[in-house]
């Protein structure tokens, strides 16, 4: 078998007395969807925020490409290729979607106007925001230069998403995509997920929607009382066989109670 | 489920009424997109419809020489809402703008004149007080993650403390300043423009806006700027370094409230540590009635300029009408209020 691109092993974090991670581990492969489900309070957000560099493990390891990684903040992440989508989004409302996009590696004009006077490249920012859209199918977005509080919910997820993929990350990380959309909307979003994953980009999906796990997931991480309780392929379980391996009312084959 | 077509609603007898409410809000919609997308145009179209209003009951108003007197007039408060516009758009409020000025002239003033330190020098010094004062405001907002109202609110009363110890309450006068520092009155120098006089505090004002609106469209600064106004934690996430963004805003208002001292020098002709009281709070009705939002993070930057310039057209329409200066007041009030009623409408967009 390949070996995973980005992987974990024994994470602890302990917040007081409340231990959110105990020894947790995690396995990402090359070209595939893995979902990660777990009840409320599982342990799963914790876990997500440790890989993406908002949280510090107290202790475990992460290895990306093999190679030990230690992520200071979501700035370090990023930079070694893994692009998280927040639930919240952090998108920026009242700006455009090419900002949007471009945020916090924007884009300068080259010689003197950009070296000397910071200035940016708006035409070429804009050129590549639309291509990045338009490769995802999101097209139907009109200008690129609206603000991104015009648009509906749907759209600004694609936008997120879009932003994610476009910079040649390693893994992008999807928590609760759909949480907040419509039916319609839910299906334009999953289909942007196939199509980042034609490209080769691994994605994490963080997912309450069991219907939507079942239907993209290559593999499920169950997540349970702080620890990874087991991966099981969606082909061979139902998603009640998930529902009860999550709440605990059954335990998965192969795993001692 | 909830995503299904529900034909009953379709058909309900009151789908008429519904339409024709739909019809009227359609018309209002547009215009709420219109201001949403430009929100400059609110206080283009106040000044542009209060110009014309006083243009045809107040004599002499639409002199050269009246108007430019307006600009001479908004110069200083102008520039000073220069320096408030970059913290509101951090959705901060910086009370310590006047308090800051006033103690930077007189560091100015005093420098050059009772310590015979060269007057460039002294204004370099000044500047750097300015950024000084940015700074104290920028950490304690950052650092200690004080509001910035309560910051300001505390550093208005040290400035105005350190300016009454630093001045000993007394005025450098404009002969003092003639004969030993003129370059600190510059400023307050006129030349004329086919028929209207201004001053060099006019051009100084103007150059200040248009070298931040270069700064706020143009560059990653500027974009970076209005999304932690708008959403800084989006804007963490996204990759900003949000305490550093809003040091820098800090840092920068105060070096423009130190130019905006060396401006008022000139257009008060002395050196007065009691001058400019109320500088803090007409720079933020310029700002507001400008169409900045208080919320951050939307607005443009030559709205202030117009805000300071409605402001300098209103006192100068009425005082030209013969009406009471308590009605200048007055109608400030309600410009400032509406001001930030329309903001409030237009920002119901987003939801």
């Amino acid at each position: 078998m390949t070996e995973p691109l980005l992987s974990a092993r024994n994470l602890v974090k302990r917040y007081g007395r409340v231990t959110a991670m105990d020894h947790a581990d995690f396995d990402l492969y090359p070209g595939e969807i893995l979902a990660v489900i777990g009840d409320n309070g599982a342990g799963k957000s914790s876990l997500i925020k440790a890989i993406s560099g908002a949280v510090q493990p107290d202790e475990g390891e992460i290895r990306l490409d093999g190679k030990p990684v230690s992520f200071a903040s979501p700035l370090e992440a990023r930079r070694a290729g893994i692009e998280t989508v927040y639930q919240t989004l952090a998108l920026s409302p009242a700006l455009s979607i090419s900002d949007n996009m471009f945020m916090g590696r924007e884009i300068q004009r080259p010689g003197f106007l950009g070296k000397w006077l910071g200035m940016l490249d708006k035409p070429a920012m804009d050129a590549f925001a639309r291509q990045k859209l338009s490769e995802l199918g999101l097209m139907t977005i009109q200008n690129i230069n609206q603000p991104v509080e015009t648009l509906s919910g749907g759209q600004r997820q694609g936008v997120a998403v879009a932003r994610a993929a476009a910079f040649g990350s390693r893994v992008i990380i999807l928590d609760e995509p759909t949480a907040a959309l419509g039916v319609k909307e839910s299906r334009r979003v999953l289909d942007l997920i196939l199509d980042v994953r034609s490209r080769g980009i691994p994605i994490v999906l963080i997912s309450h929607n069991m219907p939507h796990v079942f239907e993209v997931a290559d593999r499920i991480h169950i997540h349970r009382l702080g620890r990874r309780l087991c991966v099981i392929n969606p082909k061979d379980h139902t998603m009640s066989d998930a529902v009860a391996y999550m709440t605990g009312a059954r335990v998965p084959e192969g795993i001692a109670a | 489920m909830s995503d299904t077509p529900d034909p009953v609603v379709a058909r309900n007898p009151s789908e008429t009424v519904a339409s024709f409410d739909h019809h009227s809000r359609g018309a209002l919609d547009r215009v709420q997109h219109f201001l949403h997308r430009y929100p400059t145009m609110v206080p283009v179209i106040v000044l542009v419809l209060s110009v014309a209003a006083f243009g045809l009951i107040a004599p002499n108003f639409f002199s050269a020489f009246n108007l430019s007197l307006i600009l001479q007039q908004v110069a200083v408060v102008g520039t000073l809402a220069a320096a408030q516009s970059l913290v509101v758009l951090t959705a901060g409020i910086d009370l310590s703008v006047g308090a800051v000025m006033v103690m930077v002239s007189v560091i100015m003033g005093r420098l050059s004149v009772e310590w015979g330190i060269p007057v460039p020098i002294s204004i370099l010094i000044g500047l750097a007080v300015g950024a000084a004062t940015g700074a104290l405001n920028g950490a304690l907002v950052t650092r200690l993650k004080l509001p910035p109202f309560i910051t300001t609110l505390g550093t208005w009363n040290i400035f105005l403390a350190l300016n009454y110890y630093l001045s000993n309450r007394e005025t450098i006068r404009s002969q003092t300043l003639d004969a030993e520092a003129p370059l600190l009155k510059f400023f307050g120098e006129r030349f004329t423009l086919g028929g209207a006089v201004l001053t060099y505090g006019v051009v100084l004002m103007i150059i200040v806006f248009a070298v931040l609106w270069y700064a706020l469209y143009q560059t990653a600064w500027g974009r970076r700027v209005y999304a932690v106004g708008d959403d800084p934690e989006a804007a963490a996430l996204a990759g900003i370094q949000t305490k550093r963004v809003l040091m820098s805003v800090y840092v920068v208002s105060g070096i423009i409230c130190a130019l905006a001292a060396w401006s008022s020098i000139g257009r008060v002709g002395s050196v007065s540590p009691t001058s400019f009281f109320e500088a803090n709070l007409e720079s933020i009705t310029a700002v507001v009635i400008g169409g900045i939002s208080l919320f951050g993070g939307r607005g443009s930057i030559l709205g202030p300029l117009i805000g300071a310039l409605i402001v300098g057209v209103f006192n100068s329409g009425l005082r030209l009408a013969g009406v009471d200066v308590l009605w200048q007041l007055f109608a400030t009030g309600w410009l400032i209020i509406v001001a930030v009623a329309i903001d409030q409408w237009i920002r119901k967009i987003s939801s």
